[in-house]
């Protein structure tokens, strides 16, 4: 098949990935300005992220933000995973079609609705909010994602491979952890990082169910942005942009590996 | 219709999900429902104790019962409510379109482009979004501001003298929503592209068509589901939208996600912001439900 794409075509690419590119490369390139102005270049400076390493408050909502993260994509990928094998595995048991709606649902409702909802629910029960709060948010919009990604990967490997491993002896469990786990592995270790992601970058939830000494990165984030455009904030999102490029390397590089291996 | 029974470590590992979703998603769901026809009264006071849900669930339950529909004549009575809910849908329309003007033209050339660069690109189209929405759109308020990138650029090429005003106004929620929604518009119209038949094209080109009728009579109408399932994935989260209004938009681009937002945390009325998430779901019920359908289509098909 010849190449077929054309100049035309080459200048909408270009375009797109440029609409794309160009705004989170101008937030990067001008953390590193010396001027205060955000929009006006003064030199290349790195003196905002020497500043950001004394803000007291940033720090502490970003240690908060990845207990959080890594908390509710763990209990997510629990979940998620053994939604999964359900949806897959377990043909038309009985609420099988609530259990799939509750699944697919909080995935296209608005945040604002599940994190109002949730909050009631918590002052219902009479739930302190805090730290636990936010994670048990996280980890149910996380584990949806999670399931969807599993579930891809479930239906997707010869089934045969688990009857063999019955035919020959393995009970349930043995046949599980020895042939499905290992084979479903890379899936679980992406739906671990969306969770991840989903969690550290999340605003509307947590500003819900949030209590008194939780408040996360973005919530810190979002009530400085409110008051302005400042180099700082420049500097932390490409700290974060970078933060979160490493771990998603790594963990595609770890799921390639688990892959290879099973 | 009877279902399948179920081992018992198999019930055992469906519990855990099931459960955790029937409480943390379910029950609370039904708890914003019962709280959207309670009375006002209710929740005048700010937080948690003052609530009286310490009281106990029958004592909340009790007030509960005393229905109102009062939440809801509010939204359809005040002009301003009113508002909020025409330009959520306006908002959600217009970003809609700018994405799929965009996002058409980009899949398009996707799918043409070498098959070897191919999983590259669907790498570069798919990569911002993990990066942090908040950061995406924080990125452009540099760019839309009165002072910003884009006014700064348009007067040095002399294109204009006075500074656009599009922050802070409807246009900046519709270019921020539009940008940060791309990738779920752009993947479905490229896998809908990419799957096609070329030779349908070559078919119709030998018979004589020129290459615009070609386009527009063969690989549109066959793109079509893509479009709809990119549609969709853009226009749910634009109605509910609360950061990017809020952040890029004025004080007067009222949506229903920023109404719920101002009712709960500002004017510490909690049935109404309930009432406003009821009636915001009402939009999305049909397109929820088509979602919801496909979904369960895609599974059935496997």
């Amino acid at each position: 098949m010849t190449n077929r794409l054309g100049y035309g075509g080459l200048l909408v690419l270009l375009f797109a990935f440029a609409f794309l590119y160009v705004p989170i490369g101008l937030l990067v390139a001008y953390s590193f300005n010396a001027s205060k102005l955000v929009t006006v270049w003064g030199g290349f400076s790195t003196k905002w992220y020497a500043s950001l390493l004394q803000n007291e408050a940033l720090l502490s909502a970003a240690w908060v933000s990845l207990r959080v993260a890594v908390a509710s994509a763990f209990i997510a990928s629990v979940l998620g995973t053994l939604a999964a094998l359900a949806l897959a595995r377990y043909g038309r048991f009985r609420g099988r079609t609530a259990f799939a709606a509750m699944i697919y649902a909080p995935m296209v409702m608005p945040e604002v609705v599940i994190g109002l909802a949730l909050l009631l629910m918590f002052v219902t029960l009479d739930v302190e909010r805090g730290l636990w709060t936010v994670i048990i948010a996280h980890a149910t919009l996380g584990m949806c994602f999670v399931a969807v990604v599993v579930h891809a990967r479930l239906a997707r490997f010869d089934r045969s491979l688990e009857e063999a491993a019955m035919d020959l002896g393995a009970g349930p469990v043995q046949t599980f952890a020895l042939v499905t786990l290992p084979l479903i592995a890379p899936a679980i270790v992406a739906g671990f990082l969306l969770a991840f992601t989903i969690s550290l970058d999340d605003f509307v939830l947590a500003s819900f169910v949030s209590g008194p000494g939780s408040t996360t990165l973005p919530m810190r984030i979002y009530a400085q942005v409110r008051l302005g455009v400042t180099p700082e904030i420049n500097a932390l999102s490409t700290l974060l942009l970078g933060f979160v490029g490493v771990v998603v390397l790594l963990g595609l590089a770890f799921g390639r590996l688990l892959r290879r291996r099973g | 219709m009877s279902g399948r029974r179920l081992t018992w470590p198999q019930r055992l590992a469906l519990a855990a999900p099931y459960l955790w979703l029937a409480v943390f998603f379910a029950a609370p769901f039904a708890i914003i429902v019962r709280l959207s026809f309670s009375q006002s009264v209710l929740a005048q006071p700010p937080y948690a104790p003052q609530f009286d849900f310490g009281a106990g669930l029958a004592d909340v339950l009790e007030r509960v019962r005393e229905f109102t529909v009062d939440n809801y004549a509010l939204f359809f009575s005040d002009a301003l409510y009113v508002q909020s809910y025409v330009s959520s849908l306006r908002i959600a329309l217009l970003s809609t379109a700018l994405a799929l003007a965009i996002a058409y033209p980009m899949a398009l050339a996707m799918s043409r482009a070498p098959a070897r660069l191919k999983p590259a690109l669907i790498l570069l189209a798919i990569a911002p979004f993990w990066t942090s929405f908040l950061i995406r759109v924080y990125a452009w308020i540099a760019i839309l501001k009165d002072e910003g990138f884009l006014n700064a650029a348009l007067k040095g090429l002399g294109v204009i003298d006075a500074p656009l005003q599009i922050f802070a106004t409807e246009a900046a929620v519709v270019i921020g929503i539009a940008y940060s929604y791309l990738p779920f518009m752009v993947l479905p119209i490229f896998n809908a592209l990419d799957r096609q038949d070329r030779s349908l094209v070559e078919a119709a080109l030998d018979l004589g068509a020129s290459r615009a009728s070609a386009f527009w009579t063969v690989t549109f109408p066959l793109s079509l589901p893509g479009v709809f399932a990119g549609a969709l994935l853009v226009f749910i989260p634009a109605v509910g939208e609360f950061v990017i209004p809020d952040l890029l938009g004025g004080s007067d681009t009222l949506t229903i996600g920023r109404t719920l937002w101002n009712e709960f945390f500002a004017n510490r009325d909690w049935p109404v912001a309930a009432a406003a998430a009821i009636l915001l779901l009402a939009v999305l019920v049909a397109p929820l439900i088509f979602f919801e359908r496909a979904q369960m289509r895609a599974e059935g098909r496997r």
